[in-house]
C-alpha cells in the first residue's frame, strides 16, 4: 500500500476549483441528489456503516456520534462544523476549504438531511480571512443555485447555512468552547453533561464535526459504505488528509488511505532534506507525543498509533532533523499552550505557565538540575486534571521528547546553554535586526 | 433498602444514604469528609473550574454491575452520586490525595502568599488548604504574574488579581444570583483574570468613547456599566482567597483580633441572619449569616455596610434639654424630669414612635401612650399613609400571626406585586424569586429594573390606579390580566406600603385574593412596621389586633392595667394638622425623620408649636425641633425582637457592651416618674402579653374605599411615580461614602412620547415641579404610560416629599430645564 488515494484533494488543482462550476463539472452535488432521494436513516445508516471516524483528531465514529441525537420533538438541531483549525502543525482543513468549499458545503447538505438539522453553521478560524470570503462566496452561490435555502435541489427540504468566523482562540476548537463562542459568549469549555448531541448549540441536539469528516460524507455516499471501507485499515476505514511539514523536500497535504506509514509518506514528500536525516516528528500534530525514526514504519491509523505510544490526531506530520535543539522545539510548542490555555482550570492554566517559566529559563542557560523533576512532575499535574482534553494534550512534547532526549535537556543544564546553532535548522534566511 | 429518593453510596468505606442528585462534594460533607474545594459553593452551579476537588469515582456498570471506575480522578463538586458508587476521597486514595496536592500546588504558583497582610487570613479557604494539601515549600522559583493593585470593581469592592485563583464564584454570583453580569473573566492563560469593563484592561481605550456615547443616559447597557447591584458585597464574603475586598474594611482588622456575634439586621423588614464583628467596642464589618428560609447566605449590601450610623458623630450619650435657643446636654435625672414637665402639663398629647421599633419597644410605646399618657392618638407610620391602610392592617395584619412565608412566596405557582418594586423594596426577596424563578406579575406603571431581570410580566398601571387595575384581574379580561387571574389560583398577592397613596388600593387587594383563591401578605419596608402593626401602634389598635374599643375590662386590666374609655385618636397627618391648631400640645416622638413624612414642612411647624420629647439615638435629624431628646441605643446595643413581615419572629442579643437604655426602659423610667406602674420595661411582659391574649376572635372590619376616577391631565401635567430606591440619601447610609456612591443614578424616567410632548431627550434635564418647589434631574427615556413620570423618592436632588410635598400617584408639573441645577436638600 503506497499509492495516493486523492479524493478530498482531487479538484485541489484544477481551474478555479473553488467555483460551483468547476465543482459541478466534476461530478460536484451528484452525491447530494443521491442522498434526497435516500430517507434520512439510510444516509445516517450509510454513514454509519462505513466506519468513518471524526478527522479532528479523537477519532469518534461520525455516524455514532449522529446516532447519539435524541429522537426528533419538534424544536430545532443543530449541525456545526469544526473549521477553526488551530493547532500547529494541521493544515488540512484551510487548504480544503481554500480549494474546494463546495465539497464542505455539499456535505454539510447531505449530513443536515441525514440529522433533520436545518440551520447548519461553520465556525471558522478567524485569522484566515481569505478562506473566510472562499465560503462565503460559495455559500453564496449554492444557495443561488437552489441548493440552499427553503427546497434544496427542489426537494422540499429546507436548509439554512451559517458561516460564522472566530475571534482566534486555540480553545474554540474544542467542540463545547466552540458552541459558547458561536453563541457569543467566551469561549471556554462547558461542564459535560449534557453532551452537545443532547444539548448542544442554544441548549438544543447538535453535532459537532471536523471539516475533513464532513468533506468526506459525499465521497462515501456516492461510493458507497463497502468502497469507502475498501480503503484503509479495518477500524480506520477510508482515506485522510496527511499534512507533512519542516524539514522534507516536498512538504504539503498528501491523502492517502489510513495505515499508510511515514516511512512511505516521506518517500512521497521527497524524503528528508539533503544532507540531513530525521531527528523526531509528530505524528497529529502538537498536542500528541513525538516519534522518532524508530517509528517509521508504524500504520499511521487510529489505533496503531495509540499502540505505538502517540495519537493520530490531525495528522499533522512535523518532520525535524538532526539541526533542531528538542529543547528549543518544545520550548516553542509550550508558549503556544500558556498563549493558548484557556484560564479555566488551574492545571492547564498555571501548569503551562510554569513549564514555560522552566523550558525559557533552561534554554536561556539558566537550568538547575532540580528543573529535570519539575519537568517531569508537572505533566502529570496537568494530564488527567484538566478539564478539557486540550489541556491533557499540552504537554505531551515534553513528555515524549524527555523519554527520547532526556539528555538534551541535562545537556542544556550542564553548559549553561543551549549547544545547537538555531540557525542550521532553518528552511529560510535568518532574518537578523 | 434505598427509599425511592434515597441513593446509597459509599465514601471512604462509609456508606451513606443521600438524596437523589447529591452531588459528592456535598454527601462526602454528610458523611463527615471534608474534601478540599474553591470554586465550588452551594448555592451556585457546578462550573468545575479549580479541580482542588478531585476523587476517585468507580460506578456500578453492564449487566453485572460490577464497578468500573473512571480512568482519571473526577471532580466532586460536579458529579452527583449514583446508586452504588464508591468514593475514595484523599483519605482514602493516594491517587485522589497525589492530585489534589497537584492541583495545590499549581494553584499557589501565581499566589503572592500575602497572607501577613491579607483581611482574609486567618479566615481563609486557601490558607486552610495550602495547610492541609499544600506543599511546606514552594518549588516555583521562576517570576510570578503580577498585576497593578487594587482594581476598583464598584465603589466599595476591591480586586487584587494576584490573589485570585479564578475559581468564579463572584462571576458566577453576578449572573446567577442577582443578575447582574458586569463583572466577568477577561484575557485567557496566566492573564486571565476578573474585571468590569476596563478599557486600559481590555485594550480597547480608543474605542471606548464610542461605547459611553452609546451608553449615554440610563439605557441599560451590560457593557461599559460599574459592577454595581444591591448585593455586589456578597461577592467579598463568598470569595475563597482575599482577592476580594471592601474598602471600609481593608486592613482594618484581622479576622483573629474579632468577636463575632449571630443577629438580624435592621434596614428592611426581612430581618436577615446576618453576624457583626466587632473589636474592642467597634464593628468594623458584617456579613451575611446563614437562614435557608430566610436570607439563605445572602443579604442586600445596605444589609452589609451600612453599620456606622449606630456610632455617627451625632450620637446622643446625654440627654438634651432645650433652654432658650439651645439644647443643652443635661444629666438623667434632669433630663426625665424635663419630660415628665412636659408630660405632666400637656392636656392632648400624642406619639409618633416610627416604623423602626423591636416588639419590645412598640408594646411599651402602645402601652404608655394608652395608659400613662391617656391617648390613643399613636401612629407609627412615618411615611405617607391612609386611613384605608389603617383599616387594612387592623382587619388584616394585625394579631395574623404567621402567614405566607419567603418559602411560600419563592415555590408560589405565581407571585402579584402590586405598590411593590421587588428589588428596591423587596430586598432578599428579589432574590428568592429570582433563584426559585417564580412567575412573577407586577401592577405597575412600567417594568423596573428589577422586574425585568424577574422575567416579571407588567400588568400596567398609572400610580394611584392600582385598585382599577387590581379589579381587572379576572378570568374575563384581556390577556395577561387573564392570565394573571388564572396563575394566581393558590398563588400570593404582595402589597407593599406604597399602596397608602393609592384609594382603593388594598380594598381591591383583598377582594382579588378572595376572588382568584390567592394569598395576601403585607410587606412593609422598614423593619418595626409589623411589630408595631402587633403592638397597636395605631389609634383604635390594641396588641395583638385586639380593638381599643372592644377590649373587654379584664384584658385590659392584664394589658394596661385598668379599663381604657379612651376617645378615638388621631392618626400621624391629624396628629400633624391638630399640634399645628394647636390643640396637640405634646409630642413623644421615637425614630422618625421628618423627611420621610407626609408634608415635611408642616410637620415641621407643627412640632416647632407642640412640646417635643424625642427618643432618639442619634442629635442631628430632630434637634431643631426638640424641647427634650433622650437618648436611646441602636440595635447593636441591645436585645430586642424584630417581627419580619412573613410574622416571624427575629429575636437578637445584644452586640455591644453599652450603656444605652432601649426605648422601652426609658418609657419605663418615665412612667415610674410619672406615677404609673405599668411593667412595660420589661423584656417578657411583651411575649407573655401575646401569650395570653391568643388570637383575636373576630376580625376588624375590613376597609372599603373605591378607586379613584380617573384624573385628567393638564397641559405640562404629569403623575408622579416614586418609591425608595434601595441605596439612596437613606440617613442609615451615614458614615458610609462607599456604597453611598454604589447608589444608582437619579434620572427623571420619561416616555419618549411625554418627552416629545415637553421638548426634551435622553440626557436633557426636566423640572418637576409643585407649588412646593421643583425637582431636576437629567431625562431617561423608558417604557412609561404617557403623562407619567418616575423619580427616585429620596435620592440625591430628589426628595419628592421634602421638594414637592408629593408622593406616588399625586399630580406633578414638567417642563424641559436649561442646565442641571443645584436642589437643595
Amino acid at each position: 500500500m503506497s499509492a495516493l488515494a486523492p479524493l478530498l484533494t482531487s479538484r485541489w488543482g484544477n481551474e478555479r476549483a473553488w467555483t460551483l462550476d468547476a465543482y459541478q463539472r466534476t461530478g460536484g452535488y451528484q452525491a447530494l441528489r443521491e442522498a434526497l432521494r435516500m430517507e434520512p436513516a439510510e444516509v445516517l445508516n450509510t454513514v454509519k456503516d462505513s466506519g468513518l471516524r471524526g478527522r479532528g483528531g479523537a477519532g469518534f465514529p461520525t455516524g455514532v456520534k449522529w446516532s447519539f441525537l435524541p429522537p426528533p420533538d419538534g424544536g430545532p438541531r443543530y449541525l456545526v462544523v469544526n473549521a477553526d483549525e488551530s493547532e500547529p502543525g494541521t493544515c488540512k482543513d484551510i487548504p480544503l476549504m481554500m480549494a474546494d468549499p463546495h465539497s464542505l458545503i455539499e456535505g454539510i447538505i447531505i449530513t443536515s438531511y441525514a440529522i433533520g438539522c436545518h440551520h447548519a453553521f461553520i465556525y471558522l478560524r478567524g485569522e484566515v480571512v481569505h478562506v473566510y470570503r472562499r465560503l462565503l462566496n460559495a455559500v453564496t452561490e449554492a444557495r443561488r443555485a437552489g441548493l440552499l435555502g427553503s427546497s434544496v435541489m427542489g426537494s422540499g427540504y429546507e436548509l439554512e447555512l451559517t458561516v460564522h468566523a472566530g475571534a482566534g482562540a486555540y480553545i474554540c476548537g474544542e467542540e463545547t468552547a466552540l458552541l459558547d463562542s458561536l453563541e457569543g459568549r467566551r469561549g471556554q469549555p462547558r461542564l459535560k453533561p449534557p453532551f452537545p448531541a443532547v444539548a448542544g448549540l442554544y441548549a438544543r441536539p447538535t453535532v459537532v464535526n471536523n471539516v475533513e469528516s464532513i468533506a468526506s460524507v459525499p465521497w462515501i455516499i456516492a461510493g458507497g459504505a463497502d468502497w469507502w471501507k475498501s480503503m484503509g485499515t479495518e477500524k480506520s476505514t477510508g482515506v485522510g488528509i496527511y499534512s507533512l511539514s519542516g524539514h522534507v523536500v516536498r512538504p504539503g497535504q498528501y491523502e492517502a488511505p489510513l495505515g499508510i506509514t511515514m516511512r512511505e509518506l516521506l518517500e512521497l514528500a521527497g524524503g528528508v532534506r539533503a544532507g540531513h536525516r530525521l531527528k523526531f516528528w509528530m505524528p497529529g500534530g502538537s498536542s500528541t507525543p513525538m516519534f522518532t525514526p524508530e517509528h517509521l514504519d508504524v500504520p499511521l491509523d487510529y489505533d496503531s498509533v495509540v499502540a505505538a505510544g502517540s495519537m493520530l490526531g490531525t495528522r499533522a506530520l512535523q518532520c525535524f532533523d538532526e539541526t533542531v535543539c528538542v529543547v528549543w522545539a518544545v520550548s516553542r510548542w509550550m508558549d503556544f499552550y500558556a498563549h493558548e490555555s484557556c484560564g479555566k482550570c488551574t492545571p492547564c492554566r498555571e501548569g503551562t505557565f510554569w513549564l514555560r517559566s522552566v523550558l525559557r529559563r533552561i534554554e536561556a542557560g539558566l537550568g538547575r538540575p532540580e528543573d529535570m523533576q519539575i519537568l517531569q512532575d508537572i505533566p502529570n499535574s496537568i494530564v488527567g486534571r484538566a478539564f478539557c482534553p486540550l489541556g491533557d494534550g499540552a504537554p505531551s512534547s515534553l513528555t515524549s521528547s524527555l523519554k527520547f532526549f532526556y539528555d538534551e535537556y541535562v545537556q542544556h543544564i550542564q553548559l549553561g546553554g543551549c549547544p545547537f546553532d538555531h540557525k542550521a535548522s532553518y528552511l529560510f534566511e535568518a532574518v537578523t535586526a | 433498602m434505598s427509599t425511592p429518593d434515597l441513593v446509597a453510596c459509599t465514601i471512604d468505606g462509609i456508606e451513606i444514604e443521600v438524596p437523589k442528585d447529591t452531588l459528592i462534594i456535598r454527601a462526602a460533607e454528610e458523611a463527615g469528609i471534608m474534601i478540599p474545594r474553591f470554586c465550588d459553593h452551594p448555592l451556585l452551579k457546578p462550573v468545575a473550574a479549580c479541580r482542588q476537588c478531585l476523587v476517585d469515582v468507580a460506578s456500578p456498570a453492564g449487566p453485572e454491575g460490577k464497578l468500573r471506575a473512571f480512568p482519571k480522578p473526577q471532580p466532586a463538586c460536579a458529579i452527583s452520586v449514583t446508586p452504588g458508587m464508591v468514593v475514595n476521597t484523599q483519605l482514602s486514595s493516594e491517587a485522589a490525595k497525589n492530585a489534589q496536592e497537584q492541583v495545590a500546588e499549581l494553584i499557589l504558583i501565581n499566589h503572592p502568599l500575602d497572607c501577613p497582610i491579607c483581611d482574609k487570613g486567618g479566615e481563609c479557604p486557601l490558607q486552610n488548604q495550602a495547610m492541609s494539601t499544600g506543599r511546606s515549600v514552594s518549588r516555583f522559583e521562576d517570576k510570578k504574574n503580577t498585576f497593578p493593585k487594587p482594581l476598583a470593581l464598584t465603589p466599595q469592592i476591591l480586586l487584587d488579581r494576584e490573589r485570585c485563583v479564578l475559581c468564579q464564584r463572584c462571576v458566577r454570583f453576578a449572573a446567577q444570583i442577582p443578575g447582574d453580569p458586569f463583572i466577568a473573566l477577561q484575557k485567557r492563560g496566566a492573564n486571565q483574570q476578573i474585571g468590569r469593563f476596563d478599557p486600559s484592561v481590555l485594550g480597547v481605550a480608543e474605542t471606548a468613547g464610542q461605547l459611553a456615547d452609546q451608553t449615554a443616559g440610563d439605557i441599560p447597557a451590560i457593557c461599559g456599566e460599574p459592577f454595581a447591584g444591591y448585593f455586589a458585597g456578597n461577592i467579598i464574603q463568598i470569595c475563597p482567597v482575599g482577592a476580594l475586598t471592601s474598602a471600609a474594611y481593608r486592613f482594618r482588622a484581622r479576622p483573629f483580633d474579632l468577636v463575632s456575634t449571630e443577629t438580624v439586621a435592621e434596614h428592611d423588614s426581612n430581618g436577615s441572619a446576618i453576624r457583626v464583628d466587632y473589636r474592642r467596642g467597634t464593628v468594623l464589618r458584617r456579613l451575611a449569616g446563614d437562614d435557608p428560609s430566610l436570607n439563605q447566605e445572602w443579604i442586600s449590601d445596605k444589609d452589609r455596610f451600612a453599620f456606622r450610623w449606630q456610632a455617627a458623630p451625632d450620637r446622643l450619650e446625654r440627654p438634651l434639654v432645650r433652654q432658650g435657643d439651645q439644647l443643652v446636654e443635661v444629666s438623667w435625672p434632669e433630663g426625665i424630669r424635663a419630660a415628665v414637665e412636659i408630660f405632666d402639663s400637656a392636656t392632648n398629647p400624642a406619639v409618633l414612635p416610627g416604623g423602626r421599633l423591636t416588639l419590645e419597644d412598640a408594646y411599651a410605646y402602645s402601652v404608655f401612650a394608652r395608659t400613662v399618657l391617656g391617648t390613643d392618638s399613636v401612629d407609627f407610620r412615618a411615611r405617607p399613609s391612609s386611613h384605608e391602610e389603617a383599616q387594612f392592617l387592623a382587619h388584616f395584619v394585625a394579631g395574623a400571626g404567621l402567614g405566607v412565608s419567603l418559602d411560600d412566596l419563592a415555590q408560589a405557582p405565581a407571585v402579584l406585586l402590586a405598590g411593590f418594586e421587588p428589588e428596591d423594596e423587596g430586598g432578599i426577596i428579589f432574590l428568592r424569586l429570582r433563584e426559585a424563578d417564580t412567575k412573577v406579575y407586577s401592577v405597575a406603571p412600567f417594568a423596573s429594573r428589577g422586574l425585568r431581570r424577574l422575567g416579571g410580566k407588567l400588568l400596567r398601571a398609572l400610580p394611584g390606579g392600582e385598585a382599577s387595575a387590581l379589579d381587572a384581574l379576572s378570568s374575563a379580561a384581556d390577556g395577561p390580566r387573564a392570565e394573571a387571574a388564572a396563575a394566581l389560583k393558590g398563588g400570593v398577592i404582595v402589597v407593599g406600603e406604597r399602596l397608602a397613596s393609592s384609594p382603593g388600593a388594598y380594598t381591591a387587594a383583598l377582594a382579588a385574593a378572595d376572588r382568584l383563591g390567592a394569598r395576601l401578605v403585607w410587606i412593609p419596608r422598614r423593619a418595626g412596621e409589623r411589630a408595631a402593626v402587633e403592638a397597636g401602634l395605631l389609634p383604635g389598635l390594641a396588641p395583638a389586633g385586639r380593638s381599643l374599643d372592644a377590649l373587654a375590662d379584664d384584658v385590659a386590666e392584664t394589658v394596661f392595667g385598668g379599663p381604657m374609655g379612651l376617645t378615638p385618636g388621631l392618626d400621624l397627618p391629624g396628629i400633624i394638622a391638630a399640634a399645628q391648631a394647636g390643640s396637640v400640645d405634646a409630642v413623644l416622638m421615637g425614630g422618625l425623620e421628618l423627611a420621610d413624612l407626609p408634608d415635611p414642612r408642616a410637620a415641621s411647624a407643627a412640632l416647632n408649636t407642640a412640646k417635643v420629647v424625642a427618643l432618639q439615638v442619634r442629635g442631628d435629624s430632630i434637634s431643631p425641633w426638640a424641647d427634650v431628646i433622650l437618648p436611646v441605643a441602636p440595635p447593636q446595643e441591645k436585645a430586642g425582637t424584630f417581627i419580619n413581615w412573613e410574622g416571624r419572629l427575629r429575636p437578637f442579643p445584644q452586640v455591644l457592651t453599652s450603656t444605652a437604655l432601649s426605648d422601652a426602659r426609658v418609657l419605663q423610667v418615665l412612667a415610674d416618674q410619672l406615677g404609673f406602674e405599668s411593667r412595660i420595661g420589661e423584656l417578657a411582659t411583651s411575649h407573655q402579653v401575646f401569650g395570653w391574649l391568643g388570637k383575636p376572635s373576630a376580625r376588624r372590619a375590613a376597609p372599603a374605599v373605591a378607586p379613584r376616577a380617573p384624573r385628567p391631565l393638564g397641559a405640562g401635567q404629569a403623575v408622579l411615580s416614586t418609591w425608595r430606591y434601595q441605596v439612596d440619601d437613606s440617613a442609615a447610609l451615614d458614615g458610609e461614602p462607599y456604597l453611598a456612591a454604589s447608589a444608582p443614578a437619579p434620572v427623571a424616567r420619561i416616555s419618549a412620547v411625554t418627552a416629545r410632548a415637553v421638548g426634551v431627550r435622553q440626557g436633557d434635564y426636566l423640572n418637576v415641579s409643585t407649588s412646593g418647589g421643583t425637582i431636576t434631574l437629567p431625562v431617561a427615556i423608558d417604557d412609561l404610560p404617557e403623562g407619567v413620570v418616575h423619580l427616585p423618592a429620596k435620592s440625591p436632588g430628589s426628595w419628592t416629599l421634602v421638594t414637592l410635598t408629593a408622593t406616588d400617584g399625586d399630580l406633578v408639573g414638567i417642563s424641559a430645564a436649561h442646565g442641571p441645577k443645584e436642589v437643595a436638600r
